[in-house]
């Protein structure tokens, strides 16, 4: 199943790597991940996605929380909760095509946040599979290139993550 | 508190400030301003061993012999890197260490200086944590912190890596008196809820079983399992790690559990309904095949320190996060005020077919050999010494042979390295557990090959007047990995046989130490007692023993706890 973990760390030189590779040494997948600093400058916010069985998944949110520098592991996919994600896409956008791009930019309100004669770079934000839909709908060739952040996650309502 | 101190005072200030006697090392490039403040102090004792990785082995035999953090110091580079097995041994045991490591200056990180690497990098999936101290501000508080978290909750090594410009400047010095981590607080406590089901599924057990392991060791909870198992009455083995946590010689003791375990604590392992593992990790030495372990239903109760032990390798039904000694004075605090006791029927019938299982005598072996058994040697051994000698091994079949023939009546006299099985442990180990125990006997049970993996350190045993006594079970193999050909690889002996082997007699002798070659039987309890009777030398005995001799019973790798191979 697919979870997504939220955590706070200690915002430190080496935090990110101690999280990294804790995954890598017991062989556990990471989907994404996304780190920043927050509001507060001492603690970074992390969220991971994973797919796994809920056993691994237990395990994994164990072994996070016994890294010294973590300060607060949650398993967003246990509550309700909001992920979205960032994606730029630069295509080829020439004659008739830039009308139609723009027009499918507009349905997946999207923005074009830099233009040229001959191309688009849009930005789009929204859970993963909205991207992915998005991807689908404009011809492949005319991909030139796609970043995407990988999801951040918030708890609903009064659901907080807080040191 | 005007005066400000330079980063190498201030880091041998902290060390006395955490009472540290001795510490194990080897001075280099990168710690010479620490190893020059170490000169103009005495309350710090510095101990030069010949190799780094020897110098972590020392500080961890040190730390498991007595209740102390171990502590050691290595150069950048190659000093370090030298110093990963050792620290990575003590991770796999959970032993408490502070390794204070050197770096290149803070201008050349980064820059490929000479003797530079990157030492939190290289350490970091083997330490319980690591810093790197990069503004002299943070020197006093990050040892601080590493002791406190080298000892705290699930123990482990903890290294602090100093520049050496660091260490050259200069600020006023406080050693903090605590410390506050947002992100770090170990649980002690069980959950009263949870030790009270467990309670009543001891109470309700017809087929109980005491699993102990290294666990009961770290939180020094030897004194409250044994009185659990003595009020209770229900078998108890100890795992490798935990030997000597329940006293061996005790009735309620079935031995030793897993891959070479008895058979009567493997058979009542795999058949109990209540288990109650304390400090122990079911890992895959020890229970064997998780999915065989489990086609027996029974109930399990896992206490342990640590969350993600539990449940790990196998599901478990009351789950206490604690500290093994906090929880067990609990536990038996509510037992005793509890009216009920467990079934004694059916307590006295599984005692019956425990006994069965003990009747097969699992650990027989030819006592008539005309050729040495290295199985006698150890008996022997453990007379000479009347069980009260501190043992350490390295790794092998003598170790296995060291924990099923040397009875451990009491906690911190087994020194090995378990969970990585590192060999060259033994002897840096036994002469740490020597500085720990000045006045105790100290006997490093181990094998030719073993041995000259730290065999440098005989000169350090020189140095410091280290009267250890070394039993080499030579069987000119490496024995494990031969016996393990002779199972499962079809007799091909590929390169573990022991070709152009020193004169250990004259080795020792080099060192200027006593060597002794011991190839009859009946030479076996003489020499013991010649060497013991040498109080302030180190004794090497070479036991030229029986090269086609086997540790039984075995599990092979992947069975379950009843597919064992006997003798």
């Amino acid at each position: 199943m697919r979870h997504i973990i939220s955590l706070l760390m200690e915002n430190e030189a080496g935090a990110l790597s101690r999280v990294a590779g804790l995954f890598s040494a017991r062989g556990y997948n990471i989907e994404s991940l996304t780190v920043a600093p927050t509001e507060d400058p001492t603690l970074s916010r992390m969220t991971l996605v994973t797919v796994d069985s809920d056993d691994v998944v237990e395990q994994i949110t164990k072994q996070l929380n016994k890294l010294i520098e973590v300060v607060k592991v949650v398993d967003l996919s246990d509550g309700v909760h909001i992920e979205r994600e960032l994606m730029l896409v630069k295509v080829r956008a020439v004659d008739k095509g830039r009308e139609e791009i723009k027009r499918m930019v507009d349905i997946f309100r999207g923005r074009i946040i830099d233009v040229t004669d001959t191309s688009y770079t849009i930005e789009l934000t929204g859970t993963g599979s909205k991207l992915d839909a998005f991807l689908d709908t404009i011809e492949r060739s005319t991909i030139l290139e796609t970043v995407r952040t990988g999801a951040s996650g918030i708890g609903r309502g009064e659901r907080i993550l807080k040191a | 508190m005007d005066t400000e101190l330079t980063g190498a005072e201030i880091t041998i200030r902290c060390l006395q400030e955490e009472g540290v006697d001795y510490i194990f090392g080897y001075p280099g490039g990168a710690v010479l301003y620490i190893y020059d403040e170490l000169f103009k102090q005495d309350k710090v004792k510095h101990v030069l061993v010949r190799h780094e990785q020897a110098a972590v082995h020392a500080a961890d035999g040190y730390a498991r012999s007595s209740t102390k953090v171990g502590v050691a110091l290595v150069t950048s580079g190659p000093g370090v890197t030298n110093a990963v097995t050792g620290i990575a041994t003590a991770y796999m045991d959970s032993i408490p260490l502070v390794i204070i490591s050197g770096q290149v200056p803070t201008h050349a990180i980064g820059l490929d200086a000479f003797q530079e690497v990157d030492t939190v990098g290289i350490t970091r999936p083997c330490v319980k944590h690591n810093f790197l101290v990069k503004d002299i501000a943070e020197l006093a508080t990050t040892i601080k912190k590493a002791f406190y978290i080298a000892s705290t909750g699930r123990p482990g090594p903890v290294l602090v890596d100093i520049p050496k410009d660091v260490s050259q400047q200069k600020t006023a010095f406080a050693y903090p008196e605590s410390v506050a981590m947002r992100s770090y607080h170990p649980i002690t406590k069980g959950h009263a809820g949870q030790i009270k089901k467990a309670a009543q599924l001891i109470l309700d057990a017809k087929r109980p079983m005491i699993y102990a392991g290294g666990g009961v060791i770290l939180s020094n909870a030897a004194m409250q399992l044994t009185e659990l198992v003595r009020m209770l009455g229900f078998p108890c083995t100890n795992t490798l790690m935990g030997l000597g946590g329940f006293p061996a010689t005790d009735k309620h003791s079935v031995g030793m559990l897993g891959m070479h375990g008895t058979y009567e604590a493997n058979m009542a392992m795999q058949h109990c309904d209540v288990l109650i593992a304390i400090g122990a990790r079911f890992d895959d030495r020890v229970i064997g095949n998780p999915k065989h372990f489990s086609n027996e239903e029974r109930k399990i109760i896992h206490i342990d320190i640590d969350p993600s032990s539990i449940s790990k390798r196998v599901k478990v039904d009351v789950p206490i996060v604690g500290s093994v000694s906090e929880v067990l004075v609990e536990l038996i605090k509510l037992l005793k005020t509890r009216k009920e006791r467990p079934d004694q029927i059916a307590l006295k019938a599984w005692w019956t077919q425990v006994d069965l299982w003990r009747a097969r005598d699992c650990l027989k072996y030819d006592r008539a050999s005309a050729i040495i058994k290295p199985q006698m040697v150890v008996e022997k051994l453990y007379q000479a010494t009347k069980g009260n000698a501190f043992i350490t091994s390295d790794v092998g079949q003598h170790q296995m042979w060291a924990a099923q023939f040397y009875k451990f009546d009491k906690p911190r006299r087994w020194i090995n390295s378990g969970g990585l099985g590192t060999m060259g442990f033994g002897l840096p180990a036994a002469m740490g557990v020597q500085f720990a125990n000045p006045r105790g006997s100290v006997a490093c049970i181990t094998g030719e090959a073993s041995i000259q993996m730290c065999i440098q350190e005989l000169s350090t045993c020189k140095q410091y007047g280290l009267p250890l006594k070394i039993v080499n079970l030579n069987n000119r193999y490496m024995g494990m990995v031969r016996q393990w050909q002779e199972f499962f690889h079809g007799n091909r002996y590929a390169e573990s046989y022991m070709n152009a082997l020193p004169d250990f007699v004259k080795l020792a002798e080099s060192y200027g130490h006593v060597g002794m070659k011991i190839e009859q039987p009946g030479d076996i309890e003489g020499a013991l007692k010649e060497a013991f009777k040498l109080k302030d030398r180190l004794v090497f005995m070479d036991f030229i023993t029986d090269q086609t001799e086997n540790v039984f019973p075995m599990i092979p790798g992947g069975k379950g706890l009843s597919e064992m191979i006997l003798v």
